[in-house]
Order: C-alpha cells, then structure tokens, then sequence
C-alpha cells in the first residue's frame, strides 16, 4: 500500500465507533454519548488532514484507493478517491455529523440505538461522496437510507411514520431508476468504474444511441433530482424535516440534499456531458421553479420547520440553476453553494430545536419578543438568518452572487426571475424573524432559560465558518476551482450542442 | 508633516469603527464588565470615529498635496473573490471622491456618536447602540471606499443590514420590528435591479474582453460599449436605469421611498446620521462613482433626472401636512435627495455632491435639534403639542433656525450655494441638452418653494407661540398615541421642556455652524470672480468627475440670466419661509380655511397620498394571495399527486397479494406441508413492494435493451 488510506479510514472509523457504542451498556447514557462522539472525532480528524494535504492543482482523483478487485465476477471495485467535487463535501459531512452528535446529546429515547443508527448514517454518506465504483456508490446509496429511515421513523415527531416511509419509497423510486442505468452500464460498457465510464471511447462505442443516453440520463436525473429535491419531487422533504428529530433534520439539510446534486455532477455531467448539454436549459428552469416556488411556499407556512424546509428547496434551486450555466463562476458557485447551504441550513434547524425544545411546537405565530427572552439566541438566529438571506460579507452571499452572475451570461431571462428572490427571501426571514423574536415579549415564555453552552457550541463553528468565507472564501473555492472547471470545459467541448442549445432559448 | 503615512495605513479608516463594533459588541453579547461602564463604552465608540476622522483628514490632506492627475491611490489588502472571469480585490480607492465622502462620513458621524452618549444616555440597551452604530459607519465606509463594485455592494447591504437593526432598535414595539422589516424588504427591491445592472455591464464589457468590476478599468474600457445594444436598448442606459432603480431603494425615491418615513422610529441620532446624513445617499455617491457609464447613457440620465424632480416636488407636498416633526424632517430628506439626483441627472455631477455634504450639514443638525426638542419634551414628538419652545431650548432653537434657513436656500448659507447650482444647471440643461430639463427646473423650483414654506412652518410651530396652544387640534383617538422614545427617561418630574444636555448642544453647534458656511467651499463662477476664488470643491471633484460639471469647458463669460434665477430663487425662499413663518404664527386662520376650502387635498397630502395603502393592496396582499394558493397547490396538488400514486402502488400490491394467496399458495399448498412453510416464509419476505421493485427493474432493462437494439 503506497500511502495510509485515509479515505477508507474517514469512511469506516465511524462504523468503529458504532461497534464501541453498540458494547456500552444499556442504562449508562452518558458512556453511550462519549463513545458515539469519540466514533465521530476520528473522521473529523481525517477531514482536517484531507483539507490540509489536498493538492489544489489537479483535478485528477486524488488519494485514490484501488481500484482493487472485489467481486471479479461482475468486475466490481473497490475504489475510494477524492477531487474538488467531493472534497468540499468530505468536509461538511465530517463537521455535520460531529456537531450532530453533540446536538443529540438530550435525546433519551431508546439511546443506544439512536447513535449506532446514526453512525452507521455516517459511513453511509462519507462513502458517497467517496465510492468511484457505481456499485459500492449504490451500496453506500442505499446503506444511508435505511438508518434515515428508522431515525426519522422511531425518533420523530407525531407522525413520523408517515414521514419516514414517504422518505424511504421515495428514495427508493430514484434507486430504481439509478439500478436500472448501473445494470445498463454494466451490461454494455462492462464495468462500475465511474471514471473508466467518464471514458468518451465508451460512449462512441457500446454506449453510443442517442435515446439511450437520454434515457440513462434521465434515469439518472430524476434519481438524484428526487434528493436534491428538486421540483416536483420535493414534497417528501417538508414531511420529512417536521417530523425529524433536530439533529436529523440537520443531517438531512445539512449532508443528504447534496448527495443529489453531487450525484448529477458526478454522473450526468462527467458520464453524459453532451446531453447535459442538451438538457442544461430545462435544468435551469427547474432550478429557478425551486429558488421561486421554494421560496413564495415558504413565506406561507405557519410551521417555522417547515418554512426552513421550504427555504432549502429554494436555496437548493440556486445549486441547480449554477451549475446548468457552463460558466466557471456558475459552477463553483452551485458547489460553494452546497456547502454554504449546508453550514446556513444547519444553523437554522439548530436554532428552531432549541426553540421547540423549550416551548414544545413550532408555531410561528406563537412565540413573539424571544429576542427580549434570549437575547444571545437572538444573536445567533439573526448571524444564521442574514447569512441565508444572503447578506454579503457572509458566505451565502459569495456563492449566491456567483451562481446569479454565472447564470445571467446564459439565460438572461431565467436568472432575472431568480434574482427576484433576493426580495422574497429577505420578505420570508425577516418576516419570521420580526414574529418570532421581536415585538412585545410573549408572558408564557418569560421563565425560558437563554441558549445553553452545548446548544452554543454546536453554532459557534458553523457561525464560524459562515463569517470566514464571507470574507475570505478563498480556502473553500481553491479546492474545488480546479475540479470544477475541468467538468465545465468538458461540457465546453460540445461547443455546437451548446449552440444549439441556446438557440433553441424562447 | 508626512502625510503618505495617513495612505498606507488608510485602511485604519473603516478598520477603527470595526474594532468598536467587535469590542463593545462582543462585551454586550457576553455581558462583559466593561460594558457596564457607559464611559468605556462610548469612549470606545467615538475614539472609533474620532481615529477614522483624523486619518481621513490625513488621506485629504495628501491627496491634495498631489498634483491632480495623481489623486488616485488604490490600497491592495487581498484577492477576495477569484473565479473564472471575476476578481475582485479587497482594495481601497483613495481619491478626491471617496475622501470627501470619508470626510462626511467620519465627520458628521463622530458628531453624532458625541449626541448620541447624551440622547440615549438613559437606554437601557446603551452598548448595544454604540455597537450597531460603529458597525455602521464601518459598512459606510466600505461602501465609499472600497475599489470595485461588489465591495460597493457589501457596503450597501452592509448600511441596510445596520439601518434594519437601528430602525428596529427598540423592538419590543411590533411597529418598530416592522418598520425595520419594511426598510430591508423594499431596499432589496431596488438590489434586484442593481444586481442585474451590474451582471449586464460585467458581461457586456466581457464580450469586449475588459470583464471587470473595479471602477478604473470599468472607467478606462466602458467607452467600447457605448454603442452595443440589447433588445434595441443601448446597453449603458440599460445598465444605468438598473444601477439608478437599486439607488431609488436606497436613497429614497419615487417609487421606492416608502421606507424611509417609517425608518423614523428608529432612535433620532440614526435618523441624523443614516437616514438623512449618510447611507441615504449612497445612492448619488454611486452615480458620482460610475460617472462615466452615466455620461455616456444621456437617456438614463434624464430618467434620474427625471426621478429626482418628480420626488423632490412630490415629498415636499407631503410634507406640508405631517405634524410629526420627524416625518416632516423625514419627507424633507426624501425631497433633498431628489435634488441630488436632479443634479446628478444634468451631468452636474459635483454640484450633486456637493449638496450631498452640505444637506449631510443642515439635515442631521435637524435631525438632532429634532432629537433635542423631543428630549426636551419628554418623548412627544408632535409639533402640535409643541410651540413656544424657544425659550426653554435656546441653543437648539438657534441651531435648528440656521439649518433651517440653510435648508430653505436663504443666501449665504450652504444650502443656497449648493441647491441653486443644481438648479441652474439644470436649467441651464434645458438650453443645450432637452426642453425637458426645463419642466424639471420647474419642478425643483416648486419644491423649493415647498421646501421652505414646511421648514418654516415645522420651525413656527416647535419653537413660536406658547408652549401647547395648538394641543387641542389633536383628535382625540391620536392624544394617547405614544411615539418611539418610550423607552428609557423616565424619572423627570416636572414637565417643563429644558435644554438638552452639553454632548448634545455641542454636536448641535459644530453642525449649525458647518450649515452656515459650508457653502463657501463651493462658491459659483458667477458670484466667486467678483473676489478671485474659485470654486473649491468643483475642482476637487474634477479629477473623478471630469465628465461632468458642466457641458461647456470654462467659465468664461456668466450670462445674466444665471443672476437673474438665483435672485429669483432666493426671492421665492425668503416668500415661502416668511409664509411658513406667518401662518403658523399671526396668521393661523389661513391655514385652517385652506384645509376647510380643500379638505380633500389636505387629507390626500396628511395620509401621503395613500401610497403605502395602494402598495399594501395591490403588491403585499396579492403577494400573499399567491403564497397561500402556491402552498395549497403544493399541499393538495404535488403531493396530492406523490399520495395518489402510493395509493395505486398499494392497491396493485394488494391485487398481487391476493394473487399470491390464492394461486402461487394454492400450488404450493398442494405440494408438501413441509414446503408450505417454507413458502410462507419466503412470502414474508416478498412483500408486495419488493417485488414490484424487481419487476419493474427487469421491465427497465428489457425496455434498455430493446432501445439499444433499434
């Protein structure tokens, strides 16, 4: 073995850490907590070593573990590597899911088996963003789901149920349509390997046919568009992040939503270039469906979670609509933006459980002056609500102006309805921000201690991390730059299909 | 004196107030000791400014021992945002543009934050203001300072994330929250616009291979656009009307001006310093910046002209009929600013600015005289329980006085040198550019007229007559009505109305002061020759406004018609104040039989022309309506549609179930006991779902396979 493999280790230390957990015994809570964090620290440990060591100048696979055989009789690898795609992601999810575990550190229900599911949630999407094996990648795929389901299903709120099995065959619809182009792949390029599928030679030769490609493509689409979501399939998500416990609503925001967009980046954009070409301007429109539509539906709900996740489709819709643009600050922008929506989002579930810890429901209109109450819960709230309005010294700002300024060179039209958002959002926060916290302090709340020390903690790197890229996005956007704009020009490559495609604009 | 160490360390400027923010705001947020103290507190706050004032009067003063040409310093920090086509630098730009503004901002801003440790001197939420104000002036300066666009554009959202906090600072009142809301909300209406101005200008000088959003070379290229159009526009109007529709958000014009009334309930110092002195006008700092996209988009300058009259004209009017004199003071700004733009849409771009300073003067010591009276009358703010306060308040009397003839344009004061410049130029506009501009003259000259009748008329009715003569004419249901100063200042016994505290009159007395003779800094041509001296601050301009100033090269020969109008203006001043003066004094029956004889009008002009209920009704309500329906359509319709397919999922899996049962079980039951078991445990395993999930995995592929044989 040339090199210690890092990402193996990143994928599997939390599986480790499920194993430490599932010996505790049962009644010693606190043990259980520990040992559930001490099964997280590592890949965090190995994310900061990945930021640290990661070569910015290439946008090869990077730390590349295999290919090495694994069930030779249907030539399935295993093969772990990193790029500026899905470095960024490696990041996020390492943060994510320790700052979770420090926020499911009250949950007292049946906690043994809250930490090892969610441990196990962990590998599952570290090897996402890992795997280089469509195979394993499904493995992966699927691994995440099952444990999402039982957390949501047995953690969550009045009808969890509902909410949990919605997600689940949901999901699953898209692993469908995603087995069936793997199956496909494999029975006429012969191979799982995802960048021996990024091998144009293959698409001239076994996979050439136009209507065949499109079909794999939309298989593949609808597959990830499912997660992103993107409109229509979006109506599992609000279901979803209401009847989740806080910590999952956070992985879900936070990590899951960008396995979808990850997924069309790494599939259709890099396997099928040309018709993502071919289909980049219906992609934009349904971004912008999401930036709008997410954001007018927001602005209705009563239920401050949901409007949270009603904020995520239209946030996630600024992904879409970024990297549909072939421009480079289009597509750093939609990848900067899956990471700074990961970090906002958060935040923003974070600070809706320690309000719906406290006061037991989440109506907005039933809370009122909590600023006078908590005031430094008010500080964290307004830092995490200007930075999802897209405040500009903050992080969302940098990748929304990207995103807004790479789609404007391609559809004019299409982004000067986008950018109506800035409005709507602003309306939509500010909105909730005035009801919930400002205004006349609501008598029942009076006694509601201020933000605890945990809940704090929990903030402070995310908050952290907001500010810093707002100011100084560099470190973010020099590992994914060089990546990225490979992808792109490769999408550049088929100069006439974009032609045509922008001809063919209304 | 060497004054380069002012340039190289000139990124002390916006850093000073940052540090005032950080260090009271991390003290307020943790409950620090030190903020206990107000000493500390304030002393950290205006030191802040006070350091930022010294090193901008410093960058003044070696800019201007360069030679003209050489008034431009750019200051590099670092590369803040580098991707594909786009960079933009976290860099300064030190020329005779932004040092003024500097200048201002640091200035009139320090003055204020001295007012301020007297006016919020019982707020409870005392560090909490001195944090957000510092934070304020350090997104101002930004916003003046930095060297391309998007910094431009973090400064402008910077001052209205900072102007949302202050209009809301006392935010237990829901109509304070509001208001803050409204501000930020109608702001980003503008940004919209701003947003897809400058992705236009970007994209356009990208296609002539000078993609940039710094200002310089924005400046050195955009001459190879001006004839590129777009959908039959030329671009740079289009550009410009974009950029100019983000100031309207901004700074307060018609259409957009709604915010800035209800920003009033913001605490008075904020009212002086960002909503009448500062961040209001940043809008015309951006046309004075981008000058040259301006000058070579004529159209777009007459739609800024344009705008600029009309509200100039339009807020006065209302401003008639306010009795709040914050409000009145409010409107009054609206009005100035679109003098402003008047001026800045004739290509009199200095004269633009130069009102900008001088109304930075006279409105922010309103603003705080405002203050002061409605300290002095313990939280009232309506004028009509005011009068005779005179003599309880000398200094704020005769401070408010001198800004107030400045304002009204009374010859010499500041106000006169500056407003008649704009006028004349634009009149002057009317002979070599359009007829046009001289219906615009018009225009300004009504408002001006305007102008000094309602200032006179605020004046005569807080300071002249006896205290509370006029307490009847409150309706009753109005009498109770609390204003925004509720909070903090209890205790005064008595409610005689006193003279406000030394921080306070002084801030007061530099103001007035700068009012009376700010003008002379920017004396005309037509009155300067007579004495030799030249008009300072258009020559100091010149080097960034070279454009502008003037359409016709030298002052060589003044025609008299220039004398002729200024006597005229100052003529119709002088008339309107002394029947500001005269109805709200000796003459109040005229008044009242206007108001008997037009009730309409008057009603139209006191409810301010029912702008805010026709937005209300046909923009928020409706918008609404939509939010509602599109939530419905997605709660019934999309998911609708997600819960009717599981519904036939499931009966299909029940019909197969069935199937199951009945049939494969039936053969299986006549086999063996023992593989019957074994059936059923299989079958436990096969549910319905499962097996769909395979059929219509072998129906895919057969489908794939079938599309790859044709």
């Amino acid at each position: 073995m040339e090199h210690f493999p890092l990402l193996t280790f990143i994928t599997f230390a939390p599986l480790a850490g499920m194993l430490l957990v599932a010996l505790m015994p049962k009644e010693k809570l606190n043990w259980i907590r520990w040992s559930a964090l001490l099964g997280t620290l590592p890949s965090l440990v190995g994310a900061v070593i990945l930021f640290l060591d990661f070569d910015r100048t290439t946008k090869a696979i990077q730390l590349a573990e295999g290919p090495y055989k694994w069930i030779e009789a249907f030539n399935i690898h295993y093969y772990f590597g990193v790029d500026g795609l899905s470095v960024t992601m490696v990041i996020l999810t390492a943060l994510i899911s320790t700052i979770c575990i420090i926020a499911s550190w009250k949950i007292t229900k049946q906690v043994k088996a809250y930490f090892v599911l969610f441990l196990l949630l962990e590998t599952g999407m570290m090897g996402t963003f890992l795997a280089l094996d469509f195979f394993l990648f499904f493995i992966f795929w699927e691994v995440m789901l099952l444990p999402m389901y039982f957390l949501i299903g047995i953690w969550g709120g009045a009808r969890r149920e509902y909410a949990a099995i919605k997600f689940f065959l949901y999901t699953m619809a898209g692993s469908v349509l995603m087995l069936l182009v793997m199956i496909a792949f494999y029975l006429y390029a012969g191979t799982f390997n995802m960048i021996e599928l990024q091998n144009q030679a293959i698409h001239l030769g076994p996979l050439s046919g136009e209507h065949f490609r499109l079909l794999c493509w939309l298989g593949l689409f609808i597959g990830f568009a499912i997660k992103v979501p993107v409109f229509p399939f979006h109506t599992w998500l609000p279901d979803a992040h209401v009847e989740a416990p806080t910590a999952i609503s956070v992985i879900l925001a936070g990590v899951l939503l960008k396995m979808g967009t990850y997924g069309i980046l790494r599939f259709n954009y890099q396997i099928f270039p040309d018709i993502t070409v071919d289909m980049a301007y219906w992609m934009a429109l349904l971004g912008v469906i999401n930036i709008i539509y997410g954001a007018l539906c927001a602005m209705a709900q009563k239920d401050f979670k949901k409007l949270i996740a009603y904020s995520s489709v239209s946030h996630m819709g600024f992904v879409i609509l970024g990297i549909a643009s072939f421009t480079s600050e289009g597509i750093n922008g939609g990848v900067l933006q899956m990471f700074n929506h990961g970090t906002i989002t958060a935040q923003l579930f974070l600070l809706v459980g320690v309000i719906y810890d406290r006061a037991h429901h989440r109506e907005i209109n039933g809370f009122g002056g909590m600023a006078s109450i908590m005031p430094k819960y008010a500080v964290w709230t307004t830092i995490a609500f200007f930075a999802a309005v897209g405040l500009p010294g903050l992080s969302g700002f940098i990748s929304e102006a990207l995103i807004f300024l790479g789609s404007f060179k391609t559809y004019q039209g299409l982004t000067a309805i986008a950018v109506t958002s800035v409005v709507f959002t602003a309306a939509y926060m500010l909105w909730t921000l005035q009801r919930v916290y400002l205004g006349k302090e609501n008598e029942k709340y009076k006694a509601f201690p201020d933000i605890s020390r945990r809940e704090a903690l929990c903030l402070l790197p995310l908050a952290a991390i907001v500010l810093i890229l707002g100011v100084y996005p560099k470190p973010a956007l020099d590992m994914m730059r060089v990546s990225l704009d490979g992808i792109n020009e490769v999408l550049l490559k088929h100069g006439d299909r974009v032609a045509t495609m922008l001809q063919s604009i209304p | 004196m060497n004054t380069q160490f002012f340039i190289d360390y000139a990124w002390i400027i916006p850093l000073a107030p940052l540090v005032g923010f950080l260090i009271n705001g991390i003290g307020t947020f943790l409950k620090l000791p030190y903020v206990r103290s107000k000493t500390v507190v304030h002393t950290i706050a205006c030191g802040a400014l006070l350091l930022s004032f010294i090193f901008a009067v410093g960058v003044f003063l070696h800019l201007s021992s360069l030679e003209p040409e050489a008034r431009s310093i750019t200051r590099y920090l670092y590369t803040w945002l580098q991707v594909g086509s786009l960079k933009a630098d976290a860099a300064f730009l030190l020329d005779p543009l932004s040092s003024v503004m500097m200048l201002i901002i640091t200035g009139v801003g320090f003055l204020i934050h001295v007012y301020s440790i007297g006016y919020m001197a019982d707020d409870p939420s005392y560090s909490r203001f001195f944090t957000y104000l510092n934070l304020f002036c350090f997104a101002m300066l930004l916003l003046v300072m930095g060297d391309n666009l998007l910094m431009l554009f973090i400064g402008w959202e910077g001052v209205g994330l900072c102007s949302y906090l202050l209009i809301g600072f006392w935010f237990k009142e829901k109509a304070n929250a509001q208001a803050g809301m409204k501000a930020f909300v109608v702001n980003r209406i503008g940004d919209f616009a701003f947003l897809l101005g400058m992705f236009l200008l970007f994209w356009t000088m990208y296609d002539y291979g000078h993609a940039s959003v710094t200002f310089k070379e924005i400046g050195q290229h955009v001459g190879l656009i001006k004839d590129v159009e777009v959908g039959g526009w030329p671009v740079l109007v289009l550009v410009g009307i974009l950029l100019f529709i983000g100031a309207t958000g901004k700074s307060a014009q018609v259409p957009l001006y709604v915010w800035l009334p209800d920003a009033m309930a913001g605490p008075t110092p904020v009212s002086g310093l960002i909503h009448a002195a500062t961040m209001v006008t940043a809008g015309i700092y951006m046309i004075g910046r981008l000058n040259f996209v301006y000058t070579l988009a004529p159209e777009a300058l007459v739609v800024v002209a344009t705008v600029g009259a009309v509200t100039a004209l339009f807020a006065a009017t209302i401003g008639f009929a306010q009795n709040d004199i914050k409000k009145v003071l409010a409107y009054s700004t609206v009005s100035q600013l679109g003098y402003m733009f008047l001026g800045m849409g004739t290509g009199a771009y200095a004269a633009g600015i130069f009102h900008l300073m001088t109304h930075a003067f006279f409105k922010a010591c309103l603003f705080l005289g405002s203050g002061s009276v409605i300290l002095g009358m313990h939280h009232e703010q309506d004028m009509r329980k005011m009068g005779g306060l005179k003599k309880y308040m000398p200094v704020t009397y005769w401070t408010f006085l001198l800004a107030t003839i400045a304002i009204a344009g009374i010859f010499p004061f500041s106000g006169f040198f500056s407003k008649d410049e704009i006028l004349w130029k634009a009149f002057e506009a009317g002979g070599h550019i359009s007829s046009w501009y001289y219906v615009l003259w018009g225009l300004g000259i009504a408002g001006a007229m305007g102008t000094a009748f309602y200032m006179f008329r605020a004046v005569s009715m807080t300071f002249y007559g006896e205290l509370g003569a006029r307490a009847h004419e409150v309706p009753a249901e109005e009498a109770s009505h609390g204003h925004d100063d509720d909070h903090g200042h209890h205790g005064h016994g008595d409610h005689t109305p006193h003279e406000s505290p030394k921080t306070m009159t002084f801030a007061l007395s530099v103001l007035a002061l700068l009012s009376v003779v700010g003008g002379f800094l920017g004396i005309p041509y037509a009155l300067g020759h007579f004495f030799h001296v030249p008009n300072f601050f258009e020559h100091w301009l010149e080097p960034v406004l070279n454009h502008g100033g003037g359409h016709h090269g030298g002052h060589h020969s003044v025609p008299p018609i220039e004398y002729g109008l200024m006597i005229f203006s100052v003529a119709i001043a002088l008339t309107a104040s002394y029947l500001g003066y005269l109805f709200y004094t000796k003459r109040q029956d005229l008044p009242k039989k206007f108001v008997a004889k037009f009730p309409k009008l008057h009603a139209l002009a006191l409810n301010k022309y029912y702008v805010d209920e026709i937005y209300q009704a046909l923009v928020v309500n409706n918008l609404l309506r939509l939010n509602n329906f599109l939530s419905a359509f997605d709660a019934k319709v999309v998911d609708g549609a997600v819960n009717a397919v599981g519904s036939v999922v499931r009966v299909y899996s029940r019909v197969m179930g069935f199937w199951d049962a009945t049939f494969v079980d039936g053969l299986v039951n006549g086999v063996a006991q023992l593989v019957r078991q074994l059936g059923r445990a299989l079958r436990k395993t096969q549910t319905g779902r499962i097996q769909n999930y395979l059929y219509v995995a072998m129906l895919g592929v057969v489908i794939l396979m079938i599309w790859r044989m044709l």
